[in-house]
This record gives structure tokens, sequence and C-alpha cells, in this order.
């Protein structure tokens, strides 16, 4: 076998093994998937979505108390936290650009980005949970809100900063303010990469279970005040896994499918948003 | 009039931003003074050295070591990332060299769709399926097989209904098999074509290609986001709390069941009824933040930061 041959034969072995590990990996994925579809599609009803929480061996009975524990903890983490993120993603952007500041908080951005979700919800119980005495479903939105501040930021500084200066500096000429030019230019030539990115620190913290185990905890009853415990689809699921009754183990895997559409129909739609914007 | 105003709300606005910026620092240090001011009671009790090394964790004796939880945590990790990343490192060669054009989009968007997927989820499959098919169909050719080998076979050994060690790292691997890939294959695309063409013009077959040219060129960015997975591994708590027993003792074998730092949190905080116990999670809190941020500071700013520049 001449020099060239043997190169062929390995470059057939290599990619071969190649196909084959990517096969292998996909193959788990699909595994996992189909599972979670044929779990989740053959316990969905009606009754899922509106019934009231099962009591223990019963076998009727829904989420509707996660489901609507899960949007507000969510929605309420978005409010506190996206302000925070585009405020400072401005600062950084607009105002401190490449000063020392600036890129370090950059950096620091990413290391709170990365830090455990179980630790942020430690630190929320630490802060909010132990002092007050109880849990409360505020606590699960601040442990998210948590996460979520740093995603907003660098979304929003690499997006401001991919505004032309010449716009801006248009602005100035006509004699506004920054505060002007950042309002009426800047964030409307970016509104389309913001939202792309608020909607998609939205699905990345939508299924967090961990931060919300010791703050918002879980309550077997439906309640929309966030002082008091609250019931989310993530720690629902968590429980009714673990539980021994049977009815409650295909409810988690309802909440399952209900939690996976959800995250993953705000990461498509972000995508979408995001492909449309850049194409043109 | 109307100048003032705008004055006023040009220079709060300012202000507002710089505050935003401030809180952000001041949340990350936060996070650090308030887990160490929670931890401290612990640690004056057990002490930092002490802690780490000792494996008894018996909350009725109010006596605690962290040893089990952090060894759980380092090896599930460890094995997590030695299956995943060959695996995804296929898929990445897989997705910019071998597949047909039309089907590099979708596979890629799938992968990424994969990676946004909640990590209960594949804990949840992990208990409900793959405990099982561990038990019936892996242990028995693991006990034939690895268990035969002296020495490491220890390591392989006893029976157990398939939540262990071992399963828990093989759920942890795949779950951050999607966002290691999804990082290889950003990092292989970042390779400008005209290399690899100038190098398939001198007649190198594609593995040539990727071996003298991709991956040298490639290899800091792959290296970075290994160690990025590895942070996220090591911080994942829902994968394998369902999967590795809760059994705070460092195993003899990889089938035992185990525990980690976070599947310790995860079990036990809410039941903590003393100010030791509590404090000894809050520790075990600290140093999977300490570990943690280590390794984002190696993985981002030693190997991520040479790439962009």
């Amino acid at each position: 076998m001449d020099a060239f041959q043997k190169r062929k034969l390995i470059n057939a072995i290599i990619l071969v093994f190649s196909t084959l590990a990517a096969l292998f990996g996909i193959m788990w994925l699909f595994w996992i998937l189909g599972t979670l579809l044929y779990k989740g599609f053959s316990t969905l009803s009606l009754d899922v979505f509106l019934g009231d929480p099962p009591a223990p061996g019963d076998s009727s009975g829904g989420l509707k108390h996660a489901i609507v524990g899960q949007t507000l903890i969510v929605l309420l983490a978005t409010v506190i936290g996206i302000p925070i993120g585009i405020l400072a993603g401005t600062y950084l952007s607009e105002y401190g650009k490449n000063s020392r500041l600036a890129n370090f908080v950059r950096d620091m951005s990413d290391v709170m980005m990365s830090i455990p979700s179980i630790v942020v919800g430690t630190f929320i119980y630490a802060v909010l949970v132990k002092p007050v005495g109880h849990f409360m479903g505020l606590a699960g939105s601040l442990s998210l809100a948590v996460m979520m501040i740093p995603i907003v930021l660098r979304t929003t500084d690499d997006m401001l900063r991919m505004v032309p200066p010449e716009l801006r500096e248009a602005g100035y000429a006509l004699g506004a303010t920054k505060f002007k030019v950042i309002k009426d230019i800047v964030y409307r030539a970016a509104i389309t990469g913001i939202v792309t990115g608020v909607i998609l620190s939205v699905a990345r913290i939508g299924g967090e279970t961990a931060p919300l185990l010791f703050t918002s905890f879980n309550n077997n009853f439906f309640t929309t005040n966030i002082f008091q415990p609250m019931a989310s689809l993530t720690v629902t699921m968590y429980d009714y896994a673990m539980s021994p009754y049977k009815y409650w183990q295909d409810l988690a895997w309802a909440a399952a499918i209900i939690l996976t559409f959800g995250v993953l129909g705000a990461n498509i739609l972000g995508r979408v948003i995001a492909h449309y914007k850049f194409k043109r | 009039m109307a100048g003032q105003r705008g004055f006023w709300a040009d220079w709060s606005f300012a202000k507002l931003a710089l505050g935003a910026t401030i809180l952000v620092l001041v949340i990350l240090l936060a996070v650090f003074v308030v887990l160490y001011k929670e931890s401290s009671l612990a640690i004056s009790t057990f002490g930092v050295w002490k802690f780490i090394t000792s494996q008894v964790w018996n909350p009725p004796l109010d006596k605690f070591g962290g040893a089990p939880a952090i060894f759980g945590s380092v090896v599930s990790t460890v094995i997590a990332i030695t299956i995943a990343v060959p695996v995804a490192i296929g898929i990445a060669i897989f997705l910019t060299e071998i597949a047909p054009h039309f089907l590099r989009t979708p596979v890629g968007v799938a992968v990424e769709l994969l990676a946004a997927i909640p990590s209960i989820i594949y804990g949840m499959w992990g208990l409900f399926f793959f405990a099982p098919f561990m038990r019936d169909k892996v242990q028995p050719v693991i006990h034939a097989t690895l268990g035969k080998i002296p020495v490491i076979g220890q390591w392989f050994s006893g029976y157990t209904p398939g939540i262990g060690l071992l399963t828990a790292s093989i759920v942890l691997s795949i779950m951050i098999l999607p966002f290691t890939a999804a990082i290889a294959r950003d990092s292989f695309k970042m390779v400008p074509d005209i290399l690899k063409e100038s190098a398939y013009a001198l007649g190198a077959t594609k593995w040539d290609v990727m071996k003298d040219v991709v991956i040298p060129y490639a290899k800091l960015g792959v290296i970075g986001g290994i160690i990025l997975s590895l942070g996220r591994a090591l911080g994942e708590t829902m994968a394998v709390t369902f999967v590795m027993g809760n059994q705070p003792v460092i195993p003899k074998s990889l089938l035992e069941p185990a525990t980690s730092i976070t599947v310790t949190l995860a079990n036990e905080f809410t039941e903590a009824d003393t100010d030791l116990y509590l404090s000894s999670l809050f520790y075990l809190a600290l140093i999977l933040f300490v570990m943690s941020f280590l390794v984002i500071v190696i993985g981002k700013f030693f190997f991520l930061k040479r790439v962009e520049r």
C-alpha cells in the first residue's frame, strides 16, 4: 500500500468514525425527545390544563396552579431583570464604551452568567427567604432575574454597538441630548436585536428548576399571591416525578411537554426574529 | 424650560444606566459575601482543609464533611466531559465537513434547540428510562467485561437499581453534548475557507485538512468551549439529582449511589434543621461557586480571550 492509499484509508476511517459519533450522539437525543413526546402527549388532556391539583392517589386533576405560578414567576422575573439588563447594557455601549469599568463589567457579567443556578437559589434564600421566614413566589422571580440580567446585558451591549456611529452623530448635529439620541435613534435601530435577546433570555431561564427549589418552593393550592409559596411547572415536575403515584408521574410528563413547548417556542420565536432582522 | 427638562432627563438617564451597571457588580459581590457569611459557622467549626477531606456527613450527629459531595461533583463532571467531548467533536466534524449542505443547517439548528431543552427533562428521562436500561442491559455487560479486570475491576462491581454515579455521569454527558457540539462547530466554522481550500489544492484529504488546518486553527476555541461545558456540568443540578442516589459516601464502585454538591443542596437544603447543618450546606454552595468561578475564569479569559485577539 503506498502512502497515498494509506492516507485515503485513514481519511475514510476517520470520516466513518465521526459520522458514527454524530449518529450516536443524535440517537440519545432522539431517544429523550421521543420519550418526552410519547409520554407527554399520551397524558395531555383538557383536565391537565384546567384541573385543580390532584390529591395523593387521585387519578384526576391538573396543573392549573403550576402553569399560572410558572407564568407569574417568569413574568415577574422578566419585569425585574429586563430593565436592569437593558440599562446596564446601554451604559456599557453608550457611556462606558471601552473604559476599564465597562470592560470589567463585561467580564464580570460573563462570570455571573455561569454561576451554577442552584447557587443563585441559595443566595436568594439567604437574603430574602430566611429573613422573612417563609418561601415566596417573589423570591423565585428574583433568582431568575439574577440569572437573566447578565444575558440581557450582553445582548443589549452587542446589539447597541452594532448601530453605526454616524446615526448618533446625525442626532447630535441636530442638537439632541444624549438621552434623546439613545431613546429615539439607538434603541430604534437596535430594537429587533434587543427583543431577540430578551426572548432568548426568557427561554433560557424559563426551564430552570434549581433556583426555584428553595425560593418559590411549591404550593399544592392555586395562588396568585407572590408573597406566598408558589407552584411552578419545574418544581412540580420534580416533586411529582419523585412521587410514588402513577397519576402524579404522568402529570410530571405532561408538565414536561408543556414546559418544553413553551421554552422551545420562545427560542424559535427569538431565532426567527433574529433571522429576518439580519437577513436584510 | 424645555431645554432644562431635556437636561434633567439626560442626567438622570445616565445615572440610572450607571446605577444598573454598578448593581450587576454589587450582585456578584453579594453572592460571594452572603455565601461566605452564611457558611462562616461551618468554616469556623470544621475549618477548610478538614471540611474538604472529611468523609463523614451525618446530620443527626451534627458532623459534616464535604468530601463525598466534592468527589461526586468532580468525578461525574470528569466522566461526563470524557464521554461528551469526543462525540461532540465528531458531531462538529460531521456538521462542518461531512454532512451534505442541505443537512447542515437543519441538523445544526436541531442541536442548538436540544441545548435549550430544560435539564430537568434529561433528569426525568434518566430516572424513568435510562436507569432501568442501565440496570437490565448495561450493568451485566459491565460486570462481565470491565468488572473482570484486576485492580480497576472493583470500580465496576456491585448491584444497584441502576441509580448511581455512572448513570448520573452519562445523563450529564448527554445533557452537555448539544452545548459542547455547538461550540466546537462554531470554532470549526471560524476557520477561513481559503486556508482549507489551499490545503485541498495541495491534495490533502478531508482528514488531513482537519488534522493540520482546522484543528490547529480552532484549538483554543474548542478547548475554551470544553472548559465552559465543564463549568456547566459542574453546576448542573436537575439532570443528576434524579439518578445520583443521594448517598453521602465516596462509593467504592462507579455503579453505586453517590452524591454531588448540587444533589446534596437540592435534596437537603429545605430539610436542614440545625444552624450548623444549613451553614454546612451554604459552605458546599460556596465551594461550588468558587470551583465554577475558577473554571470560567480559566476557560473564558485564558483560552477564549486569545481567540478573540
